[in-house]
């Protein structure tokens, strides 16, 4: 890679030359407004017009997005033609745009509102015929609002990228075109796993997760014992919502603002992160002893379960029965703590703040509930919390740090905290699993081959002279590997862990916006560090507990003294494991329009 | 819907045939129209599974181009070419007059299934104009006092065979 000299408004700079403009731009100090790019070297289709510069030589304005720097280039950003060019090419996608930005959820947060301030749009300069829209809000996780769409591409990209599967994509033509499933149907009568990294992406409110917000409000409204779990992904990057550097950890304070907002306790769901080591942990073992045909798979992500129903149904046996651990903590808080507490458990309402726009599809599966009561009631994002807290008025800043409420359930493990990064899942069952198999800890307790970003990874560790093969792997496009390898009787594993998205939970679909336009005081690349940031809180919190083993866990302990009587005891299966679907249609028939 | 074994086999005979072209998809759509008449939902997702391109990318394709069908078309397809020429010459007039008399709208089939009315994109029949063409026939320099005896002339042609 060599440096070159370009020339942005006639000062020269060194740059790579295997960078676009926009991209040696940024380097340079200049942020050229633009909306569908996304992440280094990705612009998937130079469709929306607005990062037009002036290139001298070029008898056009050029998208800084798709044209590459070359040796003594001269970039012009503020020429007048550039400016009124990049401003009208806003203008127009406003003009075929839903302009109810008083009411857009993605307010604050959306590219599109911040670039037209930014050049200056009019909103009404051109006023005319507007595409017919969709809005779908059938399913449980996403919706999508086609008349904020501006047709950039990106969720068409991410859900490729990330997930290999690729259920957006461009439908119609001309003035008609639109993004959606294909047929334009609702995300719920299509394969998609609900992940959300759509939504991560998207510039704009036309695809967010669907907001559960006033079911909150009914529940507090109806008198409800309404109970918050938090999962360890979100004290991760919450902060973000108020303005934190990315990797502030936020625990704390998150606490602090959940006992404001009236909940009845605050729990972490970190406690059934370590109920569900100790149940996986005991299933593997199982199997192990049993001989069952392995890899056996975990089951903690909703986005991943959704995935093998859909794509892989016959290695639904590989999967673990248990539930993923907000259902599990529902379970345990609407029956264990209830019982306890003298609570009538229809009267409780569990509400989990989660990464995840999956959790909010997974709640309302029937196998997540017990004896017709369902685990968990409401699903809110990280996102949704930040929304949460601000309505109420909280100064974030003037927030104290506060503990989780000690009540019975509220004690957790450092292996719990790592659940919310990839690797953090078998890195806490290889705690467990080595002191059930030996009775003896596993020292140091800190087992690094599990921990990175790599979309796989793989070791092994061997207890009582038996060596066991061990996967780890995030984001569909690399399950998609693993999976093939054991359908074709090719696996090596005996344990593997998967989940959803792209570096696990803390990447989750769920969590804060990362917009580079917004974050002007973190480094030009954060869209490479930030999941890396936000998992390192979570190791350090794990460093920071006293118990780090989720079977010293005091409060677990207990729970299975006085009520589940033991690992996988017919009360901890009636309550703590589910069951799949293998008969999911991709493309269920729904009346036509 | 469930698809027959014999369309399956059908569709899977084509994908098979072009696998290996560097861009199959727009061949393997091509001949599907041409075997099977239209390209429904479950159509793609059995080109979807045989190529690994996704069953959106194949809908946007299919959505994009008006020479491929969602639905079945009638016995006879009249296109009514609106390319700049034909429309400059009444190509617009030509096909309202299509479908007032069919009482169906550009893209629709009529219900006994004889007739299905397209708008098409220039036919390279721009020294014609208006053109149309049914089936492959091209009528050249159309008129409206024309149209309703282009009708009767394929209903005549649906009662002799």
């Amino acid at each position: 890679m060599a440096k070159i000299t370009v020339y942005f408004e006639n000062k020269p700079y060194l740059v790579d030359d295997d960078l676009t403009v926009l991209e040696a731009a940024k380097i340079c100090g200049y942020n050229i407004p633009n909306l569908c790019t996304w992440k280094k070297g990705r612009c998937s289709v130079a469709s929306c017009r607005v990062c037009l510069v002036k290139v001298e030589g070029e008898r056009r304005l050029v998208p800084s997005c798709a044209y590459p720097v070359r040796d003594g280039l001269k970039v012009f950003i503020s020429d007048p033609q550039a400016v009124i060019a990049r401003r009208t090419s806003v203008e127009l996608l406003l003009s075929n745009h839903s302009l109810s930005c008083q009411t857009c959820k993605k307010n604050g947060k959306c590219e599109l509102l911040e670039v037209s301030k930014r050049v200056g749009a009019e909103p009404e300069k051109y006023i005319g015929e507007k595409t017919p829209i969709t809005y779908d809000d059938v399913a449980p996780g996403l919706v999508r609002d086609t008349s904020k769409c501006i047709l950039c591409g990106r969720c068409i990209e991410a859900c490729k990228d990330a997930q290999g599967i690729g259920i957006l994509g461009f439908e119609k033509r001309g003035f008609n075109t639109f993004v959606g499933p294909a047929g334009n149907r609702s995300f719920s009568s299509v394969p998609c796993i609900q992940c959300g990294q759509c939504t991560l992406v998207c510039p704009t409110g036309a695809l967010m997760e669907h907001n559960e917000i006033d079911k909150l409000d009914q529940a507090f409204a109806e008198g409800k014992y309404v109970i918050v779990q938090t999962a360890p992904a979100v004290r991760a990057a919450i902060g973000e919502e108020f303005g934190e550097k990315i990797g502030t950890p936020s625990t704390g304070k998150m606490v602090a603002a959940l006992h404001r907002l009236g909940f009845y306790r605050v729990f972490d769901t970190n406690f059934a992160a370590d109920l569900t080591i100790c149940e996986e942990a005991n299933e593997f073992i199982h199997r192990v002893i049993t001989k069952t045909p392995g890899p056996m798979l975990t089951s903690c992500s909703p986005g991943w379960i959704n995935y093998i129903e859909y794509y892989y149904p016959e290695l639904i046996p590989h999967l673990s029965s248990c539930k993923s651990p907000h259902e599990m903590m529902g379970a345990i808080i609407k029956s264990y703590y209830a019982e306890k507490r003298g609570i009538d458990r229809s009267k409780i309402c569990v509400v989990s703040i989660m990464p995840c726009t999956a959790k909010k599809y997974e709640k309302e599966r029937d196998a997540n509930s017990v004896d017709g009561i369902k685990d968990v009631d409401i699903v809110l994002t990280t996102r949704e919390l930040g929304q949460l807290i601000r309505r109420s008025g909280i100064q974030w800043k003037k927030l104290p740090e506060e503990e989780f409420d000690n009540d019975l359930i509220g004690d957790y493990s450092g292996a719990g905290v790592i659940f919310g990064v990839t690797g953090g899942v078998m890195e806490a069952a290889i705690r467990t699993a080595f002191y059930i198999l030996t009775n003896h800890e596993l020292e140091p307790v800190e087992f690094t081959p599990c921990r990175g970003l790599e979309g796989i990874k793989e070791a092994s560790v061997t207890i009582l002279g038996n060596t066991y093969n061990i996967a780890i792997c995030s984001g569909m496009k690399n399950a998609k590997v693993l999976l093939d390898q054991i359908k074709e009787g090719k696996s090596k594993y005996d344990f593997i862990e998967v989940m959803g998205c792209p570096g696990g939970c803390v990447n989750g679909g769920g969590q804060p916006y990362v917009y580079p336009l917004f974050l002007e005081n973190e480094d030009d690349d954060i869209l490479d560090t930030y999941i890396a940031k936000r998992a390192n809180v979570l190791y350090e919190e794990d460093r920071s507990r006293k118990v780090r083993r989720s079977h010293l866990n005091p409060d677990i302990i207990e729970l299975y003294k006085s009520y589940l009587t033991e690992y996988g005891s017919p009360l901890a299966h009636k309550l703590l494991h589910t069951h799949y679907n293998n008969k999911r249609e991709k493309y269920p028939d729904i009346e036509e329009e | 819907m469930h698809l027959r074994k014999e369309a399956v086999d059908i569709i899977v005979n084509i994908c098979n045939k072009y696998k290996d072209e560097p861009s199959p998809l727009m061949l393997i759509l091509s001949e599907t129209q041409k075997e099977y008449g239209y390209i429904p939902l479950e159509v793609q997702e059995i080109i979807s599974k045989e190529t690994g391109v996704p069953v959106s990318d194949i809908y946007g394709v299919v959505t994009f181009y008006s020479f491929f069908s969602l639905t079945p078309k009638g016995r006879f397809v009249i296109g009514v070419c609106l390319g700049t020429a034909c429309y400059v010459k009444g190509g617009q007039n030509i096909i309202d007059k299509f479908s007032e008399i069919l009482k169906i709208k550009p893209g629709q089939t009529t219900e006994d299934g004889l007739f299905t009315l397209d708008a098409l994109r220039c036919i390279g029949a721009c020294g014609i104009a208006p053109a149309i063409s049914i089936n492959g026939k091209v009528y050249p320099k159309v008129t409206l006092a024309q149209v309703p005896t282009i009708i009767e002339e394929y209903r005549k042609k649906d009662k002799e065979v």
